[in-house]
């Protein structure tokens, strides 16, 4: 027996064909289900990475050359500042909280989040900023006409954004845009800490809930700390802009530097907003598809805890060239550096897990698998730059662009492609194509270790980034080039994805609770999940309680 | 791989891993430490995870059994804990030790001095000692070991943030509005070192070149000489340039630029009392000869969009004679 009982007389979901359209767009429209918003935090950040990483094609294509026209300065300086904007805050932000806003209630057992409505709230008041976002290209050039979409770069330096360099409405649109969608991310993570702490299920201790549930705590616990600065930030900026305010404006007596820490207190602890999420689906997807318990539980939560507080003592690491002087340089190498030790600690944990294991080489398998080295090599460029002497060099050039982007597009995207293979059968109820999937990730992998690979060498060789064009006879050009082709790669794969979830939301066969023998709670119930979960709120004695059903002769608890 | 980037490496005239001055040398060093480092952990964990995937992969000739389960191990923790840290303290403390060669030892009295302040999209150098202003090409000394004579950078910005970077002299350090910044270089050998604007700011972050010219110490004294005289204001036989200088001073030149010596004194602009002794205008991208001066005078948003310096609507006749001036001096 592997699933709790469905009162299907009571079930309204099964009901879903044949209604008029415009009662389906209402119910979405109105709908406070964890579920339901869950599904529209992913599409509109799906929506989000196929324009931002059009935006990104753009800037590949003005770079394949020296000297290239394809397009002006003024556009490329738009095109990098909404790519950032959007990859990070309406792209990365929006589609994990998507998947932990559907996972989360279901893996520990409980009908929804805390609270349906501010759920609901969040998640508008975040598809507006990115409308607002976008609006600017029609809204944005004021009385001025001064440009039209923001071109001051994602993290906006002072004094940049003040009234004199910054004329028209283009920084106003980015300001509100990353104000709103502080506002939806703060609310969003109220409930997801509220959920996991007041919510679980009966015998889920602490000590007893999923990785997945325990990372995203950490990451709405980051939330809380991280965004708030920024979206004060935003306030200040806006003042100094239209009420004579000089928190900033340097011309007056204010202090660019100041920016710069009230960004980079949000700026370093969102990376591991974003990551930590990533490592949440590893921890669920590798011990599966491995077939073992997770390796090293208590210590994976201590790891996971610590990040969270040592990530918030090494944002200056971003201002290394901005003279801090050696106090101040020498405390933030040490910040940063130690992080690398309770990051090490996951990806040996993740290691033993596989030891031992039998390893089932699935989609969802495959792309953890690139995720592991990619995160892996995506540390170590980590630590280089965490080395201030070497950092002064690195800083602001290409070398940093390919680090993050190993962690983001490495790390973080190949952990969320995993995870929509891993739960895509849950949330539709059919399997996605293994064939399909197989030509994404090897067409995806290729495309990325062309881009970003050998973006690593023109940092190196002297090339900032956020540059329109650049000269012949640095050492740039056949190494730009490259980087370019593997643009054209990703965006290949991707159109593979977004071909075989449509595809296979027709056409995929059929998937059952748990198709992938798993042992986490959400595979007890049907797929798709019914509107209200468990019919009767199910009880746990270890950390696999599936696990426990399937092998009542050696149970989890009897360890635990 | 390696190949494409070995070439690159050979070609390339801004290598951080080619250093020409301490301060490059020094972070060269602690670069070099740091990724045999990370490559050993690399080839370590990268070679543990592929032989575990190969070795532990699922065959089809395995039972259907589960394998067996295994929660932990203290032990085992406590290594993979206790070694990283290890290493993290020996990288700190090597780290530290750069930092402070570098940003914490007493300056020389020997030291030239300059001061840079950052411009949307060039850049102003001053000597104070022999009060020579110049612009976008920076002359400095070369430094002895024995006799050591460093250049020490005194940076602030005029408007937004910038970052001098000459990556095989030093490392970058910023140019930031209403706070001051210091770094030093000392080029080890003459020659030109090039680089550019590190931190984006506006439009044309991207032609805000440097070009350091590091001179023999004589050479570098004749320089500083020639730069303080004022500006040549006789042009016996040139028509062209007299009348240039005229109408140049009747213009609206004079407000953003000086010519030292005239009525023009403005400072938005770069200083042209010896403008013709530069190679290059427009911080760097163009060559200086007279056919790209006139097009930059007639228009320097056809060559550098963005650029804050207007259109003067010049006619063909001033055009001509301004550049005929502006070509004399040197």
């Amino acid at each position: 027996m592997t699933t709790t009982p469905v009162l299907e007389a009571i079930d309204e979901t099964l009901e879903t064909q044949g209604r008029p359209p415009l009662n389906v767009i209402y119910e979405w429209l109105t709908t406070v289900d964890h579920k339901k918003i869950g599904l529209m935090y992913i599409v509109y950040a799906l929506i989000f990475l196929v324009v931002g990483g059009f935006e990104a094609i753009l800037m590949r294509i003005q770079l394949a050359i020296p000297n290239n026209h394809f397009v002006s300065p003024q556009v490329f300086n738009q095109l990098f500042t909404m790519h950032g904007t959007t990859m990070v805050f309406f792209m990365g932000m929006p589609i994990l909280f998507g998947v932990g806003n559907y996972l989360v209630p279901l893996m520990i057992g409980a009908r929804d989040m805390a609270f349906p409505r501010l759920n609901a709230f969040s998640f508008w008041i975040s598809a507006f900023a990115g409308m607002l976002l976008y609006f600017s290209y029609i809204g944005g050039s004021g009385l001025y006409a001064a440009g039209s979409a923001p071109d001051v770069g994602w993290f906006a330096y002072a004094p940049l954004t003040s009234k004199v360099f910054s004329p028209g409405h283009s920084t106003d649109y980015w300001t509100l845009a990353v104000f709103l969608s502080g506002v939806g991310s703060i609310g969003t993570a109220l409930n997801i800490v509220t959920t996991i702490l007041c919510m679980r299920c009966k015998g889920m201790k602490m000590s007893r809930m999923p990785l997945l549930p325990w990372l995203y705590l950490v990451m709405a616990g980051l939330v809380f700390v991280a965004v708030s600065p920024l979206t004060a930030a935003q306030i200040m900026l806006t003042l100094d802009r239209y009420l004579g305010a000089h928190f900033f404006d340097t011309q007056a007596g204010g202090s660019a530097i100041l920016w710069m820490h009230f960004f980079w207190i949000f700026g370093h602890p969102e990376v591991y907003v974003l990551v930590l999420p990533a490592f949440a689906f590893a921890n669920e997807i590798i011990p599966v598809f491995s077939r073992k318990a997770m390796f090293g539980y208590p210590a994976m939560v201590a790891a996971s805890v610590s990040i969270g507080f040592i990530s918030l003592s090494v944002w200056a690491h971003h201002m290394f060239t901005a003279g801090l002087g050696p106090a101040g340089n020498t405390f933030f190498v040490f910040a940063t550096m130690v992080i690398s030790v309770p990051t090490g600690i996951k990806i040996f944990n993740w290691l033993a897990t596989i030891w031992g294991g039998k390893i089932i080489f699935a989609v969802p398998m495959i792309f953890m698998i690139g995720f592991l080295f990619q995160f892996l090599i995506a540390g170590l460029t980590g630590i280089m730059l965490s080395a201030a002497p070497f950092n002064w060099q690195l800083s602001a050039s290409y070398f940093v662009v390919a680090h993050f982007h190993y962690v983001l597009v490495g790390a973080i995207v190949f952990s969320l492609f995993g995870a929509f293979y891993y739960w895509y059968p849950k949330v539709t109820g059919r399997m996605m194509s293994e064939t399909l999937g197989k030509w994404h990730f090897w067409l995806f992998l290729i495309g990325f270790h062309l881009t970003f690979d050998f973006m690593h060498v023109p940092g190196i060789l002297g090339m900032p980034r956020r540059i329109y064009t650049y000269e012949a006879g640095r050492g740039w050009d056949t190494l730009n080039f490259i980087v370019g082709v593997g643009a054209i790669f990703q965006a290949a794969g991707t159109l593979v994805l977004v071909y075989n979830m449509i595809h296979s939301y027709y056409k995929g066969k059929e998937a059952g609770h748990d198709p992938w023998d798993a042992w986490t709670l959400e595979w007890s119930v049907p797929s798709p999940p019914p509107s209200y979960n468990f019919a009767i709120e199910p009880t746990v004695s270890s950390r696999r309680p599936l696990w426990d059903i399937k092998h009542p002769e050696d149970p989890d608890a009897d360890y635990e | 791989m390696s190949l494409i980037a070995g070439t690159a490496f050979a070609q390339s005239p801004t290598n951080i891993f080619d250093p020409a001055g301490t301060p490059a040398r020094s972070a060269f060093g602690l670069s070099m430490l740091v990724l045999s480092i990370t490559l050993a952990i690399f080839l370590i964990v990268a070679g543990l995870l592929l032989y575990a995937l190969v070795r532990f992969r699922h065959r089809s000739t395995d039972s259907n059994r589960e394998p067996a389960q295994i929660y932990g191990s203290n032990q085992i923790e406590l290594s993979w804990t206790v070694i990283p840290i290890l290493i993290v303290v020996t990288l700190f403390l090597t780290t530290t030790r750069v930092i402070l060669g570098t940003e914490a030892i007493p300056k020389p009295a020997s030291a030239i001095d300059v001061t840079i302040i950052g411009h949307q999209f060039w850049w102003e150098y001053r000597y104070p000692k022999s009060g020579v202003v110049t612009a976008n090409e920076l002359h400095v000394p070369i430094s002895d070991p024995a006799s050591p004579t460093p250049t020490y950078l005194t940076m602030s910005s005029a408007d937004v943030s910038h970052s001098f970077w000459v990556p095989r002299l030093a490392g970058k350090m910023d140019l930031i509005p209403n706070r001051v910044n210091t770094m030093w270089i000392d080029p080890e050998a003459t020659g030109l070192y090039l680089g550019q604007c590190a931190q984006y700011c506006g439009t044309q972050h991207a032609k805000m070149l440097l070009r350091v010219y590091a001179q023999s110490p004589q050479d570098f004294a004749a320089w500083i000489e020639q730069q303080n005289k004022p500006a040549q204001q006789e042009f016996p036989g040139n028509a062209a340039a007299t009348e240039g200088q005229a109408v140049f001073m009747k213009n609206a030149c004079i407000n953003c630029h000086t010519v030292k010596g005239t009525v023009a004194t403005g400072r938005f602009g770069p200083d042209l009392t010896h403008l013709a002794s530069r190679d290059t205008i427009a911080s760097g991208p163009i060559q200086n000869t007279p056919e790209n001066l006139r097009k930059w005078v007639e228009d320097p948003n056809t060559m550098k969009p963005g650029s804050l310096m207007p259109a003067m609507h010049l006619n063909d006749h001033d055009l001509d004679v301004i550049t005929a001036y502006l070509s004399q001096l040197h």
